[in-house]
């Protein structure tokens, strides 16, 4: 569980979309990372815990290069054919609101853990790949946070991020499978409004 | 000592057998967690205590200055990398519990009593290891998934990996009484405060706190047997392309 401190990097990924398609994804990952960590090492209001701030420089950075579709689609499962295209958005749209609300707020407990880059298997030709990263703390062993890429039209795209082997979206899925099942598709849009109406009135 | 520790195995068991009957016939929803009735009410009975805990270990993580809060993490943690170098034995990772063995020669000593941990720095990583994974290496399934008080969340064979653990936990062979119950309040409020950043990632991310913890729990110890190699497949049966999944 201490592992979700690597959240704090976990929701940092991303980069330009012009870039984007030229870029290897593993140089991908690399450069949004150090990119939003060198901005987190200079702002104080992210280090005091200014989610609003942190949520921005999400939202610019990292958000570009996450695949939110498919990312839903994983977290709800097979329930998600169910869904027609319109429910399909509205579930994307609140998904994405809540990783990019809870992740945002991960970084603001960022304290200096270097990341390192583990060498990436692909192949030429590969559509879809795994990054491996690792959080590295003294005193403690390090964290392993892994990036699953797909590669898109326009480039990289992530479409789940792995800490200590937990997935941030396939945690979801049991939760969200019980809630289709006893209120339906548009009962688990309902849950999911509901939920970040909540975390946007609870903080100040 | 040794019939201490068989009476604590005992209760264990005992009590594993107990909560065995008396939930036995209740509706099981989640075939992954067939005593949830029992669980939640051991997960409410934790939340109470953390009431008192949750302070304790903030006062702490707030008073105590960064250098003295690693030395104490270190400190611990020196003293279960003996126990992670014999189940990295156990397991054939001999290189693994070599490094191991030597991180605590090295930090023991001019790491001063494993206050600092300069292994690490000299490129002995720190490991992980407890003897529920062990077991999970040679083969034993999970077993139905329980949550205990004080100790949490365990499936029955990371609960038996626990008693193990327990039994070659030095701390709690030291014979003097307040040193010893010093020692592992310390440690205890330690680990604590260092989930303390974790609790309001939870608090947010989670509809259900139990679901969400049990979940992830799932999940990051099947990647800790796998020793991270598998992580991927947390990901389950199911996998989604071109807006379908099958």
């Amino acid at each position: 569980m201490k592992s979700f401190f690597a959240l704090v990097v976990g929701a940092v990924l991303c980069c330009s979309a012009a870039f984007a398609q030229e870029e290897a994804p593993d140089a991908l990952v690399k450069k949004v990372t150090d990119d939003v960590l060198t901005i987190v090492r200079q702002d104080k209001d992210i280090q005091s815990g200014n989610t609003k701030k942190a949520i921005e420089l999400v939202e610019a950075k990292v958000l570009p290069n996450f695949n939110f579709q498919r990312m839903t689609a994983l977290a709800v499962g097979r329930d998600w054919n169910k869904a027609t295209p319109e429910q399909k958005k509205h579930l994307s749209e609140e998904f994405k609101t809540l990783l990019v609300r809870t992740y945002s707020n991960a970084l603001t407990s960022y304290k200096d853990q270097a990341v390192r880059y583990k060498p990436t298997k692909m192949q030429a030709g590969d559509s879809d790949v795994v990054v491996r990263t690792e959080i590295v703390q003294s005193g403690s062993k390090p964290i392993q946070l892994d990036y699953s890429l797909e590669k898109q039209a326009e480039g990289w795209k992530v479409y789940d991020v792995i800490v200590a082997g937990v997935s941030l979206v396939t945690n979801y899925r049991d939760t969200f499978a019980q809630e289709v099942r006893a209120n339906g598709i548009d009962g688990l849009i309902q849950m999911l409004a509901t939920k970040n109406k909540q975390l946007e009135t609870a903080k100040k | 000592m040794k019939i201490q520790t068989l009476k604590r195995a005992l209760a264990v068991s005992s009590l594993t057998a107990t909560v065995l009957g008396l939930t036995g016939c209740a509706t099981a929803n989640n075939p992954k967690d067939p005593f949830e009735g029992f669980n939640r009410a051991m997960f409410t009975v934790n939340e109470g205590i953390d009431v008192v805990v949750k302070p304790v270990a903030q006062g702490y993580d707030a008073a105590a200055p960064a250098p003295v809060k690693a030395g104490i993490g270190n400190f611990f943690g020196n003293l279960s990398d003996i126990w992670t170098a014999f189940n990295n034995f156990l397991q054939g990772k001999g290189s693994e519990g070599v490094s191991d063995v030597g991180r605590v020669l090295v930090n023991s000593t001019i790491g001063i009593a494993g206050l600092f941990d300069v292994a690490t720095d000299m490129g002995m990583e720190k490991h992980a290891e407890d003897f529920g994974q062990t077991l999970g290496k040679w083969g034993v399934g999970d077993g139905p998934y329980f949550y205990w008080p004080i100790i949490g969340p365990r499936t029955t064979r990371d609960t038996f990996g626990w008693v193990a653990d327990s039994y070659a936990d030095p701390v709690l062979h030291i014979h003097d009484v307040p040193v010893r119950n010093t020692l592992a309040g310390i440690r205890f409020i330690d680990l604590r405060a260092s989930l303390l950043p974790t609790d309001k990632i939870i608090e947010q991310a989670a509809f259900d706190k139990y679901n969400y913890i049990r979940d992830a729990y799932l999940q990051h110890r099947r990647a800790e047997i796998n020793d991270g190699q598998a992580s991927v497949e947390g990901r389950g049966d199911v996998e989604c392309k071109q807006g379908r999944c099958y």
